[in-house]
């Protein structure tokens, strides 16, 4: 039993935080996140050559030959920095589904670009009525002659204004809520028919609503076997999960240390408001929140690293933890920083905002409960 | 025990429904959600000034409708539950009820006309950055000049400053006693010179909250409501009046049911949301701590129509009503789901998906502050250990 991390996730993990320290302090993400692009190319090009963008993937395409527990890292470092440059979008979903269900031509063609931060990514999944159903589809793909044309609308999509090519999960066959019959294709996002309306969400990141409008693709763009999509995207979202889990963590970690340390130095009765034991329990609480979710957090890794598919009740488990702990980590934050709490101008707001986004993204506590009753109840 | 409508009540109940089907139309309440926000609730205000409801809890002699506490208790369901905003309380409820009890004949012929008829904006400086919870620690100080004080010192978290003509202020006129003494209560007009408001941006992406910097600002003396000095005495009146009307037991009841509604038509995988048993129990411990705080809030106002004045009580109902309120707004966001984060912009709500979204994520994110304001609930709870259960 060992529960250490290697010394190369140590360093990555040094690299991000020293990067978050030195360039990213609070006013330069806010200046990022108000500019056009909401996201800065130039880190991007620094996150490739420090080799972050490679981490997931193997070596033969130019990765680093990453497992779970290097994602983990680096997705708590970028947590606690709230870094709004798309690593989650481009390289855990675009990339992750690139690499699970890619030909190996597919895999060369794309891999190397991502990790050389050439190019921005996306997975377009949401639809307006699928809520957390991932095989509740409408958008469909059509053969005709050597390719496919894709019609529909897909919404919400993470890093949806600014990515060069999307992953689209589209309907081959099959009705509305068939779990079979859905496939996935790469498609550019500057092609014909292809219609974005972008908005910007609570937590920093630039989303968008895409329409698909016959838009035609060669057959090289479907990415593994036609109406089979809906396993290898069960697999890569149980990976995005615990990516935004390891986030989470990291983001409640800060938030504890922020809160902690700001009870020391508010005083109200001629006392540091830490000195009263109704707030020291409270912190005690989150606290204990924290540690618990590390732990769950740390039992996904585990299984997960050893065999995939041991861990899929633990991340419905894991699911639920993370939501319900960080909406108690993050209300006490705001609580008990009082009207200062209420800030845009501070971080514990937007650290609470990225919390909801990130408990609300492949299902909330709500739907993994059901998931994970339906899975271990069930015998 | 009873609770039975008589069939007066029943009367009445129909009389107020049947304006507010009339009056409260959607173009009305289209303008409130809209950046004309100020004027709209005035607007509205002044509609129900020229029905004579505009201040239920006002005595019958300044203006008050003289309704039984009965009737004031179905006036307020059925506004809520009509989806109608409470009046802006600064003036009406707030201001009003200390001018009443303490005010001088001038500023009671001055002040309650023109806050009946929503001419003026008022607004709040009790807060300081360093005086919050330790209210009675205010530093913001005000000297005796001949028939004026002169004020110095800043006021924060000075809610809709930015819109205020008039704000009425906890200063501290003597140092030398016990913190609580040497306070005094002040009415300011915001337009006399000294005074400077900056805004704060608050994390629901909207400017309310204000910092407010006075900077030799001279006040007639005429304008102390109360004696100088006993101004502790006249805020902690104020105080329980702005609880009780914090606690908002018939908003929650209208929350649940836009739940309801909305639940009802998203979809997961086929499966309507409202018939999700995980969701239907969390709406359901909801609704059974709804349903005991109303009858608290019915014990509370029994007591006042007694002649008892909102006490330590008053602490319970802002506590679980606030407590209530927040799990309102979290469910309400938890359908919203991944469009719980939009932003508003000028695309359309409705285009981008759910239309109920922005103003879900609004009011969660205001929301937070409920349990912060009006004396923090850990503040409203030393106070139930304190004078309830009499510990020290
Ligand atoms: C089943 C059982 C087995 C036990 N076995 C042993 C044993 O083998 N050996 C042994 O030495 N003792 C034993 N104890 C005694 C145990 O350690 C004491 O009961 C315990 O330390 C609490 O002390 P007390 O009972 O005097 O309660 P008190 O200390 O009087 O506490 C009463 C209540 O006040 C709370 N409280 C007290 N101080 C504070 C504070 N500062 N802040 C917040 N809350 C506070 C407590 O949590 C408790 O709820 C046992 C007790 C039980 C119930
Ligand atoms: C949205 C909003 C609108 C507001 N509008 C107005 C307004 O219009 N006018 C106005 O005057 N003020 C207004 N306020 C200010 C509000 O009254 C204060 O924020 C509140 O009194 C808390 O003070 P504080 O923010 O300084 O927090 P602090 O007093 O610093 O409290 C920080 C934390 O410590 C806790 N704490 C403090 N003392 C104790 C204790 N003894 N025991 C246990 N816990 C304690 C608090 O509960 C809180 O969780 C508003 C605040 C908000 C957020």
């Amino acid at each position: 039993m060992n529960f250490d991390f290697t010394e190369e996730q140590q360093m990555v993990r040094d690299s991000i935080a020293r990067f978050v320290q030195d360039d990213y302090d609070w006013d330069t993400r806010k200046a990022i996140v108000a500019s056009d692009a909401g996201m800065s190319r130039d880190n991007w090009q620094l996150f490739a050559e420090l080799g972050w963008l490679s981490i997931p993937f193997a070596e033969e395409h130019g990765g680093f030959g990453g497992n779970i527990v290097d994602l983990s890292v680096v997705m708590e470092e970028l947590g606690k920095g709230l870094v709004v440059e798309p690593y989650f979008p481009t390289v855990v979903l675009f990339g992750g589904l690139i690499a699970r269900a890619g030909s190996e031509a597919q895999q060369a063609e794309w891999l190397p670009r991502v990790i050389g931060g050439e190019m921005l990514g996306a997975f377009a999944y949401v639809e307006r009525q699928s809520r957390f159903a991932l095989h509740d589809c409408h958008t469909t793909a059509t053969r005709s002659g050597d390719g496919y044309v894709l019609n529909g609308e897909k919404v919400v999509v993470f890093n949806g204004e600014q990515a060069d090519h999307l992953v689209v999960l589209a309907r081959t066959a099959g009705a509305q809520s068939d779990r079979d019959g859905l496939s996935l294709f790469v498609v550019d996002a500057a092609a014909a028919g292809v219609d974005k309306m972008c908005y910007p969400m609570m937590d920093g990141q630039r989303v968008a609503n895409i329409t698909f409008t016959d838009v035609m693709v060669s057959v090289d763009a479907l990415l593994g076997e036609e109406g089979a999509a809906l396993p290898v995207v069960d697999a890569v979202v149980d990976a995005a999960i615990i990516a935004l889990a390891s986030e989470a963590v990291g983001i409640m970690g800060v938030l504890n240390a922020k809160t902690l340390e700001y009870t020391k130095t508010r005083e109200q009765f001629g006392v540091a408001i830490s000195s009263y034991q109704a707030l020291q329990h409270r912190m005690v609480d989150t606290m204990m929140a924290y540690e618990q979710s590390k732990s769950l957090l740390f039992k996904a890794l585990c299984e997960y690293k050893q065999d995939p598919a041991m861990a899929a009740e633990t991340i419905h488990a894991l699911k639920v933890l993370i939501d319900r702990n960080a909406k108690h980590v993050f209300g006490e934050a705001i609580q008990l920083h009082g009207g200062m709490g209420m800030t845009d101008e501070l971080d514990i707001g937007h650290y609470a905002k990225r919390l909801m986004m990130i408990n609300t993204t492949f299902g909330d506590a709500n739907y993994h409960r059901s998931r994970y009753i339906e899975t271990t109840y069930a015998a | 025990m009873d609770t039975a409508y008589s069939a007066e009540d029943l009367a009445f109940r129909d009389e107020v429904r049947g304006f507010f089907e009339k009056a409260f139309t959607p173009e009305v309440m289209k303008r409130l959600r809209s950046s004309d926000y100020k004027e709209a609730i005035e607007d509205w205000q002044k509609k129900l000034y020229e029905q004579g409801w505009i201040a239920p809890n006002w005595p019958a002699e300044h203006g008050g409708t003289g309704w039984t506490a009965t009737q004031k208790y179905i006036y307020e369901t059925e506004r809520s539950l009509a989806g109608i905003p409470s009046v802006v309380p600064f003036g009406l409820v707030m201001v009003a009820n200390v001018i009443i009890a303490y005010g001088t004949d001038e500023q009671k012929s001055y002040f309650l006309p023109r806050i009946l008829k929503s001419e003026d904006w008022w607004c709040q400086g009790y807060s300081e950055p360093g005086s919050g919870s330790d209210l009675a620690s205010l530093k913001t100080k005000a000297e005796r000049d001949g028939d004026d004080f002169i004020i110095n010192g800043a006021k924060i978290w000075t809610t809709y400053a930015q819109y205020a003509d008039w704000i009425f202020c906890l200063v501290r006129t003597d140092n030398s006693g016990k913190k609580q003494e040497g306070i005094t209560f002040i009415l300011v007009d915001m337009k006399t010179e000294g005074i400077k408001v900056n805004p704060i941006i608050s994390i629901d992406n909207h400017h309310s909250l204000n910092e407010v910097e006075f900077n030799n600002v001279r006040v007639p003396a005429k304008n102390v409501v109360g004696e100088v000095g006993k101004g502790w005495t006249v805020a902690k009146a104020l105080l329980a009046h702005e609880r009780t009307g914090i606690a908002g037991v018939a908003d929650v009841k209208r929350a649940v049911r836009v739940i309801k509604e909305v639940a009802a038509k998203e979809e997961n995988g086929g499966q309507r949301l409202l018939d999700d048993p995980g969701f239907q129990q969390r709406l359901a411990d909801i609704e059974v701590e709804l349903m005991a705080l109303e009858f608290t809030e019915l014990r509370t106002l029994a007591t006042q129509a007694a002649g008892g004045f909102p006490g330590p009580e008053s602490s319970l109902l802002k506590i679980k009503g606030t407590e209530l309120q927040q799990a309102t707004q979290e469910l309400l966001m938890e359908i919203a789901a991944y469009y719980q984060g939009v932003l508003p912009t000028d695309l359309d709500s409705n285009a981008l998906g759910h239309e109920f979204a922005t103003d879900a994520r609004r009011s969660y994110m205001y929301g937070r502050a409920a349990t912060i304001y009006g004396g923090s609930n850990e503040v409203q709870k030393n106070i139930i250990a304190k004078y309830v259960l009499g510990l020290e």
